[in-house]
């Protein structure tokens, strides 16, 4: 087979289906289970086709229980399975919060190491889809406090394909966020590991090098920050965009290297950015570049208040300008 | 207006299906009234056998070493050696029928009042403490015993048994799946996900509650208006009884039948047990804040440990002699434990980065190498 067939355009939404996929096709005790998964698809259709393909036992249509479908994929991990979880919208994850912080997080580390929890839970996280409540929350930060958890960020079709599969391999349980107004984005995606090796689950990406200002940025708010930088070269500011792809662990050896350079970073994200991701960047970056700082590190982000209706969405999610009006506020310090 | 069967608008989904083999008996299942003599489970609604005379004497065996070992623990709390105990005395029916029911395949999920269920598993003793004691999580390794770590968040175990039993049913093991929850561990939503789960994979998971009547403080009154925790099962389609559960041998008989049921693929079955902790939630506890002298006593006459001794004296399978040498087999047993617990173990704060994940983050590693940093400085100084 040539190189060239080994490259398609996919969604972001395809790449997961089709990585799903290939996990299913290289390890038999990989199995799906969420609501919805099976014979529709997902409601997102991430799941589409597997069902048909690989039967019921392995794409499990589950009662409507977030607990239960976490706790029971604790079980099945028990005897040898690495459960994928579907949980189907971000502020559904609630009810499971109990099973990921007590028991998924912790069962590894209580048991001395005799356990391990090889799951994923796979969560479409994020707004921006004019969704009413409980369908838009970036709660990414509660996991990625919690020891125990890795926690993931995808934002684009190739890193959607790959990364999933890494994760699935992880024998650690990794929580696995996919920025669902990103599904329908397209990519070309190299499918041939010899060709172009993934990069490792938790490194993260210098998605557009420059020289100016570091954007911090992962999920959704990663291509937010390229159409930033776009923008900002026409007026002659070079921003490099950092995609950190993974935020528990964090790849600060990129980050540091990224900040060091440009002297000046701000982080995006659409969760509140109290206690955010962006607050920990913000700490660590002072600690480690602080010779290199030109400005403060800023904080980009959802404002501190529950997620608007939908029709708020444009003014509460970080867009183009709250991002370059941070970028000029830092190049003017 | 009303709507006819034959309107074809509305289809109802409601079947007509019998639930009387879903049923518990009316009255808790007893097979030894409280003098320990032989009773019919006469209003049973399955048939209950009558365990061996030699099953029933390794029973007795394990509850008297298990209440010896039982109340050694809680004098270990008063002696700084354990932080704290939650006793099961009293349960001792409870805690070892179930486990001396299950096969070698079998799993057992176990909560934190399952101290003498798991000296009963076989596990050492020192391993079973090193939880209360404040050394590990869980002290022993699960995979070797079959033993998931005892759950404290209550319930949660419950999930966990149906996705374990529903991975034996799929990789075609023979397996069943023991979860211990107590009464009040029955308001969790937990404990509505776990059955729920189980029963619609069908999974084979004997959920056994332990009804002693007090969740720390509150009683079963305040817990629940089901007429009794077995009729939870019913809704989901559970095969559920009620069992004295105090009575070692209707416990073992009840628990014979609940684990034939699972292993010939029919799904979970649910026991409620009703038995009473004789002490208070933990040693840091006082009962007497929120129950009377005169209900303990009540269930004195109850025990589940001299019932079934009278039974096995009166059949002559124990005599003086036996009794006096399980008794002092008890005794070494808790000298032995005794000992061992006030042997310190030496703790190494460095093994709290190992285990954290199965591949180490650079994040542990930095925090690990910190401390490290600093301990060695603190030699040095």
């Amino acid at each position: 087979m040539s190189a060239m067939t080994s490259v398609q355009r996919l969604t972001l939404a395809k790449g997961l289906n089709q990585g799903l996929r290939k996990a299913m096709e290289d390890d038999p005790k990989v199995v799906l289970m969420g609501e919805d998964v099976g014979k529709l698809g997902g409601v997102f259709r991430i799941t589409e086709g597997l069902q048909k393909d690989f039967g019921e036992d392995r794409v499990i249509d589950t009662p409507l229980a977030e607990s239960g479908i976490v706790g029971t994929a604790v079980g099945l991990a028990l005897r040898g399975y690495r459960p994928v979880v579907e949980i189907q919208f971000d502020g559904f994850i609630y009810p499971a919060f109990d099973q990921i912080v007590s028991q998924v997080a912790k069962l590894h580390a209580r048991s001395l190491g005799h356990l391990k929890l090889p799951m994923v839970i796979r969560v479409p996280f994020g707004g921006g889809i004019g969704a009413v409540e409980h369908h838009s929350e970036s709660n990414e930060a509660y996991f990625a406090h919690t020891a125990g958890l890795r926690v993931v960020a995808v934002s684009d079709p190739a890193d959607a394909y790959w990364m999933i599969q890494q994760a699935i391999r992880s024998d650690d349980p990794v929580m696995f966020y996919e920025p669902k107004r990103r599904y329908h984005e397209r990519a070309e995606v190299e499918l041939d590991e010899a060709a172009e090796a993934p990069l490792p689950l938790h490194r993260a990406r210098v998605t557009r090098e420059g020289t100016d200002v570091t954007l911090l940025a992962y999920g959704p708010t990663v291509k937010t920050c390229l159409q930033a930088a776009e923008a900002a070269a026409a007026e002659g500011k070079s921003l490099e965009v950092v995609d950190l792809r993974s935020l528990s662990p964090l790849d600060l050896d990129t980050i540091t290297t990224s900040v060091k350079k440009t002297g000046r970073a701000v982080t995006v994200h659409e969760a509140a950015t109290f206690l955010g991701m962006g607050a920990e960047l913000a700490a660590l970056v002072q600690r480690e570049c602080f010779h290199h700082l030109e400005a403060p590190v800023l904080r980009v982000g959802g404002y501190n208040i529950p997620y608007p209706p939908s029709r708020f969405e444009e003014e509460f999610l970080p867009g183009l300008d709250r991002v370059l009006d941070a970028v000029d506020e830092s190049l003017a310090y | 207006m009303g709507l006819s069967s034959d309107d074809g608008v509305m289809q109802s989904t409601a079947r007509q299906v019998g639930v009387e083999h879903l049923l518990p008996s009316p009255e808790p299942v007893r097979l030894l009234d409280e003098h320990g003599t032989q009773v019919l489970p006469s209003s049973a609604r399955r048939d209950y056998v009558m365990p061996t005379p030699e099953r029933l004497r390794a029973v007795w065996r394990a509850m008297v070493i298990g209440r010896r070992l039982d109340a050694q623990s809680t004098a270990l709390t008063k002696q700084g050696r354990l932080a704290v105990y939650p006793s099961a005395r009293g349960q001792e029916a409870c805690q070892v029928a179930p486990v001396l029911s299950l096969g070698p395949g079998d799993w057992l999920f176990p909560t934190y009042r399952e101290s003498m269920a798991l000296f009963t598993r076989g596990i050492d003793e020192v391993e079973v403490l090193s939880l209360l004691r404040g050394d590990r999580h869980c002290g022993y390794d699960p995979m070797r015993h079959r033993t998931a770590a005892q759950c404290t968040p209550l319930a949660t175990q419950l999930p966990h048994a149906a996705g374990a039993a529903y991975g034996m049913k799929r990789r075609g093991e023979d397996g069943v799946a023991l979860a211990f929850v107590g009464d009040g561990g029955t308001s969790e939503g937990d404990f509505h996900e776990g059955l729920n789960f189980a029963a619609v994979f069908g999974a084979p998971v004997v959920f056994f509650v332990q009804n002693n009547n007090y969740a720390i403080s509150v009683p079963l009154s305040k817990q629940t208006k089901a007429p009794s925790l077995a009729y939870k099962g019913i809704g989901y389609g559970i095969s559920s009884e009620q069992v004295d559960g105090n009575d070692a041998a209707a416990v073992l008989s009840v628990m014979d039948v609940a684990l034939a049921h699972c292993r010939s693929g029919n799904g979970p079955f649910l026991i409620e047990a009703h038995t009473y902790r004789m002490e208070a939630h933990t040693n840091a506890d006082d009962a007497t804040r929120y129950r009377t002298g005169e209900e303990v006593s009540t269930w004195i006459s109850r025990d589940p440990v001299t019932r079934l001794e009278a039974w096995l004296r009166e059949r002559g399978v124990i005599d003086d002699e036996t009794v006096a040498a399980v008794q002092a087999e008890a005794e070494e047993q808790a000298a032995s434990l005794r000992d061992r617990m006030h042997d310190d173990a030496t703790l190494r704060p460095m093994s709290l980065f190992d285990n954290v994940f199965a591949t180490p983050t650079p994040q542990v590693r930095a925090a690990e190498a910190m401390v490290r940093a600093e301990s060695e400085a603190g030699e040095q100084a």
